[in-house]
């Protein structure tokens, strides 16, 4: 998660659960938090028993909304313009934490004179290139104070060369001091801009406005809690820093009460991010090497990511132990740690390439642990295309999914598919030993309380196995290219006879390899301290290390909680260090005294001579206030006592984006990829000028405010089905609750389409039809982004396909695949699509299925391409061509239409609704 | 935070004083409890307990697994843990029907190219079989350098896509593995 990553240093939620319950004002936006995760909202609403607010802003109106005081409608895509407008609102009315920001922030730093907003060109930020369709991010840079001493031992990750201090302005009157930069950034994001671009009635987003500010300070906390309403547009991680940037602002981060809750979608998308099964990331997020920037030994790769400051100036120690873990004596100094053998990166090779790559035949072989892409990826159909390319696959699963039988599917003719295709089936969660890192960075291990039935075997066991097996198929190879499979420490055995019966591995003995431990001992790493960049320790990712700490010590298996600390330090363990509280430095002044009784978290204790409080220090726990880092200090030294943001050169919140993010240091509204309006913030600049999109036949993009397509298309979880399906449309319990394929449209937009409630409809793009129940409801409701202009929305619930319990055409099939620039993360939340009533044409061709793409449209490994600056319609931001008719004109006429059918249905009580 | 002035209502004395009303009206009557309601227990009455975490969304409510022999025949929600406090939401009151249930596929399937059908293989096999798929494919598309004649050391022809509920220890597996085998294309639901 970049989006809290570079700014406050983790990619993790800044808080925990429970402490919602010690906020002023839960601000939920991004998110149906009641809906999708229904007992995390549990302690939202014991916040609401104590007095605290509940706003929600959506696109929809869901139970959060009914549940919130405040519920603010807004068109899907639109978030920055909403967090720019309030970021507005809290400088122009010198609204701001000024102590918290002063110190704690980098809003006094001075941007460099070369730096250009969007403000002043149109739209771009400084440092474009237009050959290559990307930002340097280089040209987002502090001026830095010569007169300041450059620091020995840094490596590059380092925002300035040398570690050299950027200049500062305490009196922040400086026109290039970052909040003044800010502010200017934002200026024109004013309440009527917000409305005429989002739709939220300005009365509305004042009083959130209002309430934000009055709720934050020394005795009060606002925290914002978001989901994947955030996360799935191509401007995911700018949303999320959008809102960091404004808690900054206010002062609320690492702070009881405070803070951003990330509200990962499902039981270990946390764990599998930290752990990473990305192909970015090892896990500990050390960034896996590539030749974009040649990376091809071990030195340059560790250089590149040192920084002199901060923890991440152990990275050679954590990524040394990390290649000690998997090659043990094979990696050595004098080998380059076994550095040679790594495969490497050559660009993007995620998973949206990864499909496009398996649809043009370079991938031939695919294993999908426990993974359902035929319902689940975006523009599903053409998922569901590539895998008949495929020689073989692997699914892996509790039931059989549709991407187990993609081969059978009604449109598919099995004897002209060649996939050999294997199914594997598995064990619950209840039958096996291992892991979970919930949406809290807190780590719980769930015990095995029977066997699995039959063939099925965790996912562990299969893959040890797999291991096992292939090792002994090279084992005489002479070919060193295969020394990294043989090289590999691979032995995590069970000693219990029993599970070595079933091929199950110790999964103790993975988790003390994670934890780390020293070589010539044995012993268990305590925490990251421990781990050296000399070969004696092991460890599996860093941030891990301190879960295990010793043989028959496994913290993650503690079960305790604690009646008078709602954080119960001892009920499992939570990375980093088993802090719940991220930062918590910041919940005292920079004295260390806490900015008030009420919001105490963590603070200096001057007799003991060290942190303390109800929290574990996120903060080297014997740095006093007053400790100033000299000049040639590196490390956690090399953080000052007043600065709590330990992953971070400076120890502040960087809100102004020095590092790490490829669209801009600053939040900037840009338009979905397909929208029906114009950028009204920057016409000539339509969306996100440096997103990664696939202009090939089979992903077709409408243009903007294309009038077949002018409606906006969202989906979305319902509390009763889980992701694509698997785990719950073959569940008799749940799939009886939700046991239709719907969407939910407005009574206007449904009156003016000839549509009833009940009624079968088919909602179209240029990537496929699908064809659901409507749902029609008031909780949709157009947008009014001016006088006479009006967006409608239409939502689709994207849990359905055609296997299972309960069936139904699948709303993944409708979005483009197309992606945030920083993380490739799609944009299922917003694309457009029109609706018709009646059911889908049966005999139309799925064009992304079945069209061979020519090779003058295919990229190398399905690598994408960025778009440029693309202007809007009209260059005004005006709406388009589309024909709006005003909801007060299509009520009056849904009026006659509803007498109609009453007279018609009059005796028939409910409307049956059969095929 | 138990409520000790709260009354505690005892059901059986309360059908039974009801019970015993009725019979000085009617005459005498039987205990209403029948025989068989006197004798029914809790499902989970002697099974084993043993602390899981729900495998759906991301908020890591705690269950309680009961189990008799290698059977699983109720998951609950926690009361210890201090995220749920013995609550679940629909999915999570479902797990038990995720562990026990007839959809369940518990063999190892196979689909020949070209096939209409599955067929039932031994597991061994299967395992087997696919180990040699990987080892063919990467034998024949491994590169030890690009088109630019830079080391790369890899195959594009393999690729690993992991799902929600992979346990840590799982992902770090794969991660290892699949890393050694050398692909690029590690990638799971985090991104999607």
């Amino acid at each position: 998660m970049p989006g809290l990553g570079t700014l406050y240093g983790l990619g993790g939620a800044t808080t925990h659960l429970m402490d919602l319950q010690h906020a002023d004002l839960i601000v939920i936006q991004g998110s149906n938090f009641a809906e999708n995760h229904p007992v995390g909202f549990r302690f939202a609403m014991m916040a609401k028993e104590r007095g605290a607010k509940i706003v929600h802003v959506d696109p929809r109106f869901t139970r959060t909304s009914a549940l919130a005081d405040l519920y603010i409608p807004i068109r899907s895509g639109t978030d920055i313009a909403f967090t720019g407008g309030l970021i507005n609102y809290v400088l122009s009315n010198d609204a701001y934490f000024k102590e918290y920001v002063h110190a704690y922030t980098s809003a006094s730093f001075l941007v460099h004179p070369d730096f250009r907003d969007t403000e002043d060109l149109d739209g771009m930020f400084s440092g474009y290139d237009p050959d290559k369709c990307t930002y340097d991010a280089k040209a987002w840079r502090y001026e830095i104070d010569d007169s300041s001493q450059p620091s020995s031992g840094g490596g590059e990750a380092s925002v300035h060369e040398g570690g050299k201090r950027p200049k500062q302005d305490p009196t922040l009157q400086h026109p290039r001091c970052v909040i003044n930069v800010i502010k200017r950034h934002y200026a024109r994001y004013t309440p009527e801009m917000v409305e005429s671009i989002t739709g939220a009635p300005r009365e509305s987003f004042l009083k959130l406005a209002r309430m934000l500010v009055e709720n934050s300070g020394r005795e009060r906390t606002a925290v914002y809690a978001y989901a994947m309403g955030w996360a799935q547009h191509t401007v995911g991680v700018q949303n999320i820093r959008a809102a960091a940037t404004l808690q900054a602002l206010l002062g609320n981060t690492g702070r009881p009460g405070g803070g951003i809750m990330a509200l990962r979608g499902h039981a270990s998308i946390q764990g599998s991010t930290d752990i990473a099964t990305l192909y970015d990331n090892f896990p500990g997020y050390l960034k896996v090497p590539t030749l974009e920037k040649d990376e091809t030994d071990f030195a340059t790769w560790s250089k590149a990511h040192t920084m002199r400051s901060g923890r991440w100036a152990d990275f050679p120690a954590y990524a040394i132990s990390l290649l000690k873990a998997w090659y043990g004596e094979h990696a050595q100094a004098h080998n380059d740690w076994n550095f040679a053998r790594l495969p490497l990166n050559t660009g993007d090779h995620s998973d949206l390439p990864m499909f496009f790559s398996m649809k043009d035949g370079e991938v031939e072989g695919l294993v999908l642990y426990g993974q359902n892409p035929a319902v689940g990826g975006q523009n599903a159909a053409l998922q569901r295309g590539a895998m008949e390319r495929l020689k073989w696959l692997v699914v892996r699963d509790i039931f059989e999914t549709e991407s187990a039988t993609f081969w059978k599917r009604e449109s598919a003719d099995p004897t002209k598919i060649g996939t050999e295709v294997f199914f594997l089936p598995v064990a619950g969660v209840a039958e096996k030993a291992g892991t979970f890192t919930n949406t809290m960075r807190l780590v719980q291990f769930h015990e095995k309380a029977v066997d699995p039935p039959g063939d099925a075997r965790s996912d562990l066991a299969f893959t040890y196995d797999l291991g096992k097996r292939l090792r002994a198929l090279y084992a005489d190879s002479e070919n060193w290219l295969d020394r990294p499979l043989l090289d590999l420490t691979w032995d995590y055995e069970s000693d219990d006879p029993h599970e070595r019966a079933l091929g199950e591995p110790d999964v103790e003995k993975v988790m003390r390899e994670i934890n780390g431990y020293r070589i010539e001992t044995g012993e268990h790493v305590r925490d990251a301290h421990d781990l050296r960049d000399d070969g004696s320790t092991a460890c599996g990712a860093w941030i891990y290390a301190g879960m295990f700490p010793a043989p028959g010590r496994n913290l993650t298996r503690r079960r305790i909680a604690d009646p008078a600390n709602p954080a119960s330090p001892e009920w499992a363990w939570a990375w980093p260090n088993n802090v719940r509280t991220l930062y918590n430095r910041a919940s005292a002044d920079p004295n260390g005294v806490p900015w008030s009784e009420r919001k105490k978290l963590v603070w200096w204790d001057e007799g003991a001579g060290r942190w303390t409080g109800d929290d574990a220090p996120d903060f080297p726990p014997h740095t006093a206030p007053s400790y100033r880092a000299p000049d040639d200090a590196r490390g956690e030294d090399a953080i000052d006592g007043d600065t709590p943001f330990v992953m971070l050169e400076y120890g502040r919140s960087e809100i102004f984006g020095v590092n790490g993010t490829a669209d801009g240091p600053l939040p900037t509204h840009y338009e979905p990829r397909e929208s029906p309006v114009g950028n009204a913030l920057y016409p000539n600049v339509q969306y996100n000028p440096v997103l990664k999109e696939w202009r090939r036949r089979d992903n077709p993009y409408h243009a903007i405010g294309d009038p077949k397509y002018p409606y906006v298309v969202t989906t979305y979880r319902l509390t009763e089905h889980h992701a694509a399906g698997a785990m719950s449309r073959q569940l008799p319990w749940l799939a009886e609750l939700q046991p239709a394929a719907f969407c939910e449209l407005s009574p206007e937009l449904a009156v003016e389409k000839g549509i009833r409630n009940g009624d079968w409809v088919t909602v179209e793009t240029a990537r496929g039809d699908i064809e659901v129940r409507a749902l029609v409801t008031g909780r949709m409701q157009p947008f009014r982004l001016g006088p006479g202009r009006f967006v409608h929305q239409i939502g689709i619930p994207y849990h359905f396909g055609y296997e299972g319990e309960v069936r139904g055409d699948s709303a993944n099939d409708l979005p483009p695949l197309v992606a945030d620039p920083n993380v490739t993360i799609h944009e299922g939340k917003a694309f457009t699509g029109n609706i018709r009533p009646g059911r889908r044409d049966p005999f139309k061709a799925q064009t992304p299925e079945e069209e061979d793409v020519p090779k003058s449209e295919q990229t190398p490994f399905g690598n994408p391409e960025r778009p440029g600056p693309v202007a809007g319609p009209g260059g005004k931001g005006g709406t388009v061509e589309a024909e709006v008719v005003p909801p007060e004109e299509v009520m009056a006429a849904s009026r006659l239409v509803h007498e109609l059918d009453e007279r018609n249905a009059a005796g028939e009580g409910i409307r049956q609704h059969g095929d | 935070m138990a409520d000790t002035k709260r009354p505690v209502i005892d059901l059986t004395s309360l059908l039974s004083r009801a019970a015993g009303a009725l019979g000085e009206r009617v005459g005498a009557l039987p205990n209403v409890l029948s025989k068989r309601s006197e004798q029914l227990r809790p499902r989970i009455a002697g099974a084993k307990k043993t602390p899981g975490v729900c495998p759906y969304c991301a908020v890591g409510c705690g269950t309680t697994v009961y189990s008799k022999g290698n059977t699983i025949v109720d998951i609950e929600g926690n009361p210890d843990s201090p995220i749920n406090a013995g609550t679940l939401c629909p999915k999570g009151s479902a797990t038990y029907q995720l562990h026990v249930n007839p959809n369940r596929i518990t063999t190892a399937k196979y689909r020949a190219p070209f096939a209409t059908e599955w067929t039932d293989v031994p597991y061994d096999w299967a395992m087997e079989r696919i180990a040699q798929r990987i080892k063919d494919t990467r034998d024949r598309t491994f590169r030890e350098h690009d088109e630019h004649g830079r080391r790369v050391n890899r195959t594009t022809a393999i690729a690993s896509l992991g799902g929600a509920t992979l346990d840590n220890e799982e992902n770090y597996l794969i991660a290892k593995l699949f890393r050694n085998i050398g692909t690029p294309f590690i990638e799971n639901q985090a991104r999607i």
